[in-house]
């Protein structure tokens, strides 16, 4: 029975909608009141289970876009041939209900540490969401960790965060590539995720870094393709491959 | 049709296992292959949920829901050690 | 239970009129969803042959442009998926079963169809028989989409679309019904959606 979920256990639950923020046109961010939540850890997802009136239902699952110890959020991309994702960016109110079941994920997370190796995010797309919340958890906790997050977009209107992720100085360094169209002006990088654009903006892979990365399909293909090429070991390169078209 | 990977089927991993699979360590029964269940191919859009390995795609889990009943057939795994080293 | 989600519809239509068209269980779509269970194989044509096999013995094999030069057909049929949606009037092209299975001597009772990729599904004989079956080749007008089926898919229209294998490659003879994929993990072995047969025991 929903709402009896015992704490830590993963079973459906009814969370309530408390705030919409809108990100970009396409993109909304839920915050969410959940009675029975017993953490989570930065990388980590939720799934949201819709019912209608006549019973029929349809799961997707979302990256946590909060850090550990903050209000529980989703950040969710709207995909126009999407069937959940529409309803949850466009008609969703405030108080309105969500069966949610998680956290969920155990590989793709980061916990900071006091001997962490480099860290390298990088995102495609909605893809930004779980390495917001790596990023969030790095600044509440303090830690130092050399960080650089390479971050791909069609264009600016579709950058994620892009306030926020403009306000970290303290040891992370924040690369955009636009592959659609660009400001006028524009200095940042232009092209796909791939080998050459890696070894312009990655660790090096003598540094001992570790790297996620977070996308598309074809995005993570080719990202973890790159930095396995820049000599990164398999082990090192968290791979987290999201549905739906959009993608940089 | 995109495979995603084991991230994609967390949730129902955990509701089949009773416990968090993503950072298991699955070895293909067929090429050997040592991997995260996290790095399968995963197929959900079918009448099943279908886990490949990533080196040679060959089956490693499918999952079904019959009458509302989970089934889990594990026969292309090997191993499947949930609380790997390292 | 599940809280009803506010709003919340999904993808159906409902068509007024449609309803003695759709099985039970089943909403409509205009969509035509991609399943898979597998990676898209891509045989090429060049390479491609559609067999008939009873046991080791290749009985009868067509290469594409020989398929091609047999009659085809364009049918109008609706298709239901043991996922629940049911798409209406969708327009294919392919040569019937009949014609291929016209060309074999056999007392077979049973069919295992094959596919690339490793994907199978096994049928009654009688129903890839009498105009009830084909080898697609064309959906809506154009060539069979790979991740349709693409070159050439099995279509069988009265059964749950899961029996329709896609990019097949042919039709093992049988004496014996042999469960195929979807049917060792549970699924019916005949799989009728007017008599709702999406499980074994339904």
């Amino acid at each position: 029975m929903a709402g009896t979920a015992v704490r830590g256990r993963l079973t459906w639950q009814t969370a309530t909608v408390s705030s919409l923020t809108r990100e970009t046109p396409s993109v909304c961010t839920i915050a969410l009141d959940v009675p029975h939540w017993g953490g989570h850890q930065a990388g980590q997802h939720l799934d949201v289970r819709l019912t209608a009136d006549d019973g029929y239902q349809a799961e997707r699952e979302y990256s946590i876009a909060a850090a550990p110890g903050e209000p529980v959020a989703i950040t969710v991309e709207r995909l126009d041939d999407g069937e959940v994702s529409p309803y949850l960016t466009d008609d969703l109110r405030t108080g309105d209900e969500l069966e949610i079941r998680g956290p969920v994920g155990g590989y793709f997370v980061w916990e900071a540490g006091p001997h962490d190796r480099p860290l390298l995010l990088v995102a495609g797309g909605s893809g930004i969401v779980p390495l917001r919340a790596i990023l969030r958890h790095r600044q509440r906790t303090g830690a130092t960790v050399p960080t650089r997050l390479l971050y791909s977009a069609r264009s600016l209107a579709d950058v994620i965060y892009r306030e926020e992720l403009g306000q970290y100085h303290d040891g992370v360094q924040v690369s955009y590539t636009l592959t659609r169209s660009q400001p006028p002006g524009w200095t940042g990088h232009t092209g796909r995720v791939d080998a050459a654009l890696l070894a312009e903006v990655a660790w090096p892979a003598s540094q001992d870094p570790v790297a996620y990365v977070c996308g598309p399909t074809n995005f993570v293909e080719a990202a973890a393709a790159g930095l396995i090429g820049l000599s990164y070991p398999d082990q090192r390169v968290k791979t987290e491959r999201f549905g739906g078209t959009g993608g940089p | 049709m995109d495979a995603l990977d084991g991230n994609a089927i967390a949730g129902l991993l955990r509701d089949v296992f009773g416990t968090e699979m993503t950072a298991a360590s699955g070895t293909c029964a067929v090429c050997g292959a040592t991997r995260p269940v996290a790095e399968t191919r995963v197929y959900v859009q079918a009448p099943g949920t279908v886990v490949r390995c990533r080196s040679c795609s060959s089956l490693l889990m499918v999952i079904t829901e019959v009458r509302g009943v989970k089934c889990v057939d594990l026969r292309g795994l090997a191993v499947l050690d949930s609380t790997p080293a390292g | 239970m599940s809280p009803v989600s506010r709003g919340f519809h999904g993808r159906r239509r409902e068509t007024p009129g449609q309803s003695g068209r759709v099985p039970p269980g089943q909403y409509l779509t205009t969509d035509f969803p991609v399943l898979s269970a597998g990676p898209t194989p891509h045989t090429p044509l060049g390479e491609w042959t559609f067999s008939i096999r009873q046991g080791r013995d290749v009985t009868r094999s067509w290469s594409w442009a020989e398929i091609q030069a047999l009659p085809a057909e364009t049918i109008t049929v609706d298709i239901h998926c043991v996922t629940r949606w049911s798409k209406l009037d969708t327009m294919w092209a392919g040569v019937s079963m009949d014609t291929l299975l016209g060309q074999v001597e056999h007392s077979a009772g049973y069919v295992l169809a094959f596919s690339d990729g490793g994907y199978t599904t096994n049928l009654p004989i009688a129903d890839v028989s009498d105009g009830k079956a084909w080898l697609a080749f064309s959906y809506d007008g154009g060539p069979l989409p790979a991740e349709h089926g693409g070159p050439a898919r099995l279509l069988v229209p009265h059964l749950y679309f899961w029996k329709s294998a896609k990019w097949v490659r042919g039709l093992e003879l049988l004496d014996h019904d042999e469960p195929g994929f979807w049917e060792t993990y549970g699924y019916n072995m005949y799989g009728d959606p007017w008599r709702e047969q999406r499980y074994a025991g339904d």
